[in-house]
């Protein structure tokens, strides 16, 4: 064993113990999957490769964190966290989240009530650091500190003085606020009302605005590379206007129609926006929805501006400084379009950046209306504005409800609607809508993609929900059917693509993925037949 | 027993300033990102499901439709049955619920005594069905508050020794907050049932405190009650027992908070005060000492990103 203490006996005050590694995930309390994965047994996570990152936590690299080279180096670290620890409390630096965030931490009652509603904690097999309150706690512990005279003379008696920062407590705890996908199901258990998922991303936000820790793939690779280059995916104009003629190409072999895609077209009513990641993962997507804006006639575009043809704001997930310069990016862009309205594609976080998180930083000629491309979607199937046949999707499908869609953002109803008008053998998963589960990928966890951490990914984060699909199609779970998960977001397609290939899920019972406009467009009475391929990519 | 009566008056001074800090302290805080979490109970004909405004076609055309009966529903029953409680960690419940509801009986025994003392002080008469009533409801809440006080503590108590997750992030004052509510429970209704079992005792001394004269002078044991029920007031709201003050914000301000932001609107203009503020994070991507406002319209210099 790696680990020092067991899973399931860390305490919040172990995170300093001086030890090469905290705990360690163990396969063999992971709980069972349903049939026919009820025998499977998950391989131990490999070790990370790059020897100088600190993973003393519980061995996995997410943040990637290098250890530090000298005392000073360490020291210098210490003194940022705490200096970051006050901003966090501070109006000025913190006026973004101090309420929701200082509620949450002044009002547990360390009841528990959380516990049981994290899919990480229960399918880690109830590992403590997973925990929602662990690292609340660790918070909490260490922002006593900052109390004054007689709250921390009262330190024994309230025992919140136990933890004080030094390297092992930073990092680890750095560390920890990527185990957590921001999914707020803890909080919609809390009687209190406290956010654990809010707690984490604050956290993060600590680390990365004050001490410029941040994971790669959010930040350099993310969000800078975003504001830069013009996408987190690296595509720059030129490559989206090969992407775009690609597209044109593919509908056309795989529909006969010829549609142009309209790029910053003068006097578009609609401005579309996409997580870019579609353009290069699922380039179907951006063409089932350009496919259904044409048969519907609505006058749409898409922006060739630099940020504006990618929605995805990682910012939400680590940073308000990072958040907020993409989103007033966005905001920017539509209004020098003068676009009625912008719609959202199936990407789940930026809905959230743009139409609640962000709601509050559309600002006056800016704050151009913003609407859902599901509700958008429902309109035009279930009023009649296109021809559906619903027959031609005559195969099981399920849903996965995106968090920052259905809890965080209360859109659940459009996306079943349109389901029942199109597919006739549509199932729900257990629980659903805005109870449901994280698909395991959320906060950013989807593209951190280095090192060990997609092992842990997809043994523990995305259990769950590959349990639940599992279960939604116990009737035909059998390879001779074929069966669909649809889950419009970007992100979760993202990782519910990692669990089907990491399980074997396609092969085995021929389960495959897609988004929601991409069924839309498969039932479609004026498309030619069989826009879905049936193929995992 | 002046000095009783001086405790009494104190302990209420310290809780009114306690909450009232709080309060403040929290509606101070008056713009932030919007972070709602659904289902939000005044989504009129949505909440069932935990719909919002955001599933209708161009919303921003449509009325915001607030359903505020839905709204008090919801909090009523987190309120008075603790739903959330029972829906989500039900172990709990069975002690944390009679708990609850015995300090909603224990503030309701509190209410009476102050009103007939206000009632007696002014000289006013009930006649004599009212004053029956009123006699017996004072003895009931008494009674079964102080009972389920001490009952719920105790099970909760009970449950943080033997529930190994909550055992685990317990610290000593959670224990001793609830041996304080048992102590407290036990010594009034052990005070009362032997000295005063029809509570016209306690009646003359809360009437005493309204009207402010000298009370009569009282057993010891009722002194003692008297004294851990004023050192509970105070004390309640000085820590984390003042959650009813906390559970007011995360919902209404925080979980069911989601009015759109309209050009023109009064949280446009705080986000705009807001964006003046200047930015202390000293991350190599952040220009500190900028305000909000510049430091998210302007990228640093190149090299001062590639760090
Ligand atoms: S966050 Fe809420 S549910 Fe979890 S322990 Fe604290 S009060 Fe209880
Ligand atoms: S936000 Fe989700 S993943 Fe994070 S602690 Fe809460 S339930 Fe678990």
């Amino acid at each position: 064993m790696k680990g020092a203490k067991k899973a399931n006996e860390v305490k919040p005050s172990d995170l300093g113990l001086d030890v090469e590694q905290l705990t360690e995930l163990e396969p063999e309390r992971l709980p069972p999957l349903p049939h026919p994965y009820q025998d499977w047994k998950d391989e131990p996570i490999p070790e990370k490769k790059k020897k100088e990152l600190d993973t003393s936590l519980d061995g996995i690299a997410g943040l990637r964190i290098p250890r530090p080279e000298s005392e000073a180096e360490r020291r210098r670290a210490v003194e940022s966290f705490v200096r970051g620890l006050d901003k966090l409390f501070s109006r000025e630096d913190n006026w973004t989240f101090l309420r929701p965030f200082l509620l949450s931490i002044e009002n547990c009652v360390r009841c528990n009530t959380c516990a049981d509603a994290c899919p990480i904690f229960v399918e880690s097999g109830r590992a403590e650091i997973y925990r929602p309150l662990f690292r609340a706690e660790v918070l909490r512990r260490l922002a006593m500190r900052r109390r004054s005279g007689l709250a921390r003379a009262f330190g024994a008696l309230t025992g919140t003085n136990s933890l004080e920062p030094d390297w092992q407590v930073i990092a680890r705890l750095a560390e920890l606020a990527y185990r957590c996908t921001l999914c707020r199901r803890c909080a919609q258990n809390c009687p209190m009302g406290v956010d654990n998922g809010l707690i984490t991303r604050e956290i993060r936000k600590l680390f990365s605005q004050e001490l410029g820790w941040s994971p790669v793939e959010l930040h350099a690779d993310g969000t800078i590379k975003q504001l830069t280059v013009g996408s987190s995916t690296g595509i720059n104009k030129k490559a989206l206007e090969d992407i775009l003629e690609f597209a044109e190409e593919d509908i056309e072999d795989r529909t006969g129609m010829k549609i142009k895609i309209p790029v910053d077209k003068e006097g578009a009513d609609v401005l579309v926006m996409h997580n870019a990641g579609e353009f290069l993962s699922w380039p179907e997507n951006l063409e089932a929805f350009a496919i259904l804006f044409e048969v519907a006639g609505i006058s749409w575009t898409l922006s060739g501006d630099l940020v504006g043809y990618d929605s995805v704001n990682y910012g939400l997930f680590y940073d308000d400084v990072q958040y907020a310069r993409v989103t007033l990016k966005h905001a920017e862009i539509a209004r020098k379009l003068g676009v009625k309205k912008v719609v959202m594609g199936e990407c789940g976080h930026a809905h959230k950046a743009f139409m609640a998180v962000g709601d509050r930083m559309w600002l006056e000629r800016a704050n151009i209306p913003r609407e859902s491309a599901l509700t958008l979607m429902e309109d035009l199937v279930c009023n009649g504005k296109v021809k559906i046949d619903p027959g031609r999707n005559d195969f099981p499908v399920t849903l996965h409800d995106p968090c920052n869609i259905t809890r965080s953002m209360g859109i659940v109803m459009p996306q079943r609607r349109v389901l029942q008008k199109i597919a006739p053998r549509f199932r729900e998963m257990e629980p659903h809508g805005v109870r449901n589960f994280c698909c395991g990928g959320g906060s950013g966890f989807a593209i951190m993609q280095s090192e060990n951490f997609p092992d842990w990914r997809m043994r523990v984060s995305g259990r769950k929900k590959f349990a639940q699909i599992l279960d939604a199609f116990q009737d035909c779970i059998g390879p001779e059917t074929n069966k669909y998960v649809c889950a419009p977001c970007s992100n979760c397609k993202g990782q519910i693509r990692d669990l089907l290939n990491y399980y074997g899920a396609w092969e085995r019972c021929r389960i495959l993925y897609g988004g929601l406009v991409e069924l839309v467009v498969n039932a479609m009475a004026d498309v030619k037949e069989g826009f879905l391929e049936w193929e995992l990519h | 027993m002046v000095a009783v009566q001086v405790i009494c008056y104190a302990a209420v001074v310290v809780f009114v300033v306690a909450v009232l800090v709080r309060v403040i302290r929290y509606a101070a805080i008056s713009v932030g990102m919007r972070w709602e979490l659904y289902p939000v109970p005044h989504e009129k004909g949505r909440a069932a499901w935990g719909g919002s405004i955001f599933e209708e076609l161009e919303w921003w055309t449509k009325p915001r439709r607030v359903d505020m009966i839905g709204e008090i529903r919801e909090m009523l029953s987190e309120i008075a049955v603790l739903k959330g409680v029972w829906h989500h960690n039900r172990k709990l419940w069975w002690f944390s619920f009679p708990f609850h509801f015995g300090l909603y009986l224990c503030i309701g025994w509190v209410v009476l005594l102050v009103l007939l003392g206000i009632f007696g002080a002014a000289g006013v008469n009930l006649g004599d069905d009212l004053a029956t009533v009123a006699t017996w409801l004072v003895a009931i809440t008494g009674y079964a508050g102080f009972a389920l006080v001490g009952l719920g503590a105790l099970g909760l108590l009970l449950r943080r020794l033997f529930d190994p997750g909550m055992r685990r992030y317990s610290a000593p004052v959670d224990y001793f907050n609830l041996l304080l509510f048992i102590a407290a429970a036990t010594v009034a209704l052990a005070a009362q049932l032997l000295y005063d079992p029809g509570f016209s005792l306690m009646a003359g001394f809360v009437t005493s405190l309204v009207s402010f004269s000298t009370p009569a002078d009282l057993h010891p044991l009722m002194v003692a009650e008297v004294v851990a029920g004023a050192v509970m007031v105070a004390y309640i709201p000085l820590g984390r027992m003042s959650h009813f003050v906390a559970k007011y914000f995360l919902y209404h301000k925080v979980r069911w908070e989601d009015e759109p932001n309209r050009p023109g609107s009064e949280i446009e203009k705080r986000v705009k005060q807001a964006l003046g503020y200047r930015v202390d994070w000293a991350a190599p991507h952040i220009q500190q000492g900028k305000t909000w406002g510049e430091v998210t319209t302007e990228l640093p210099a190149k090299q001062e990103v590639a760090k």
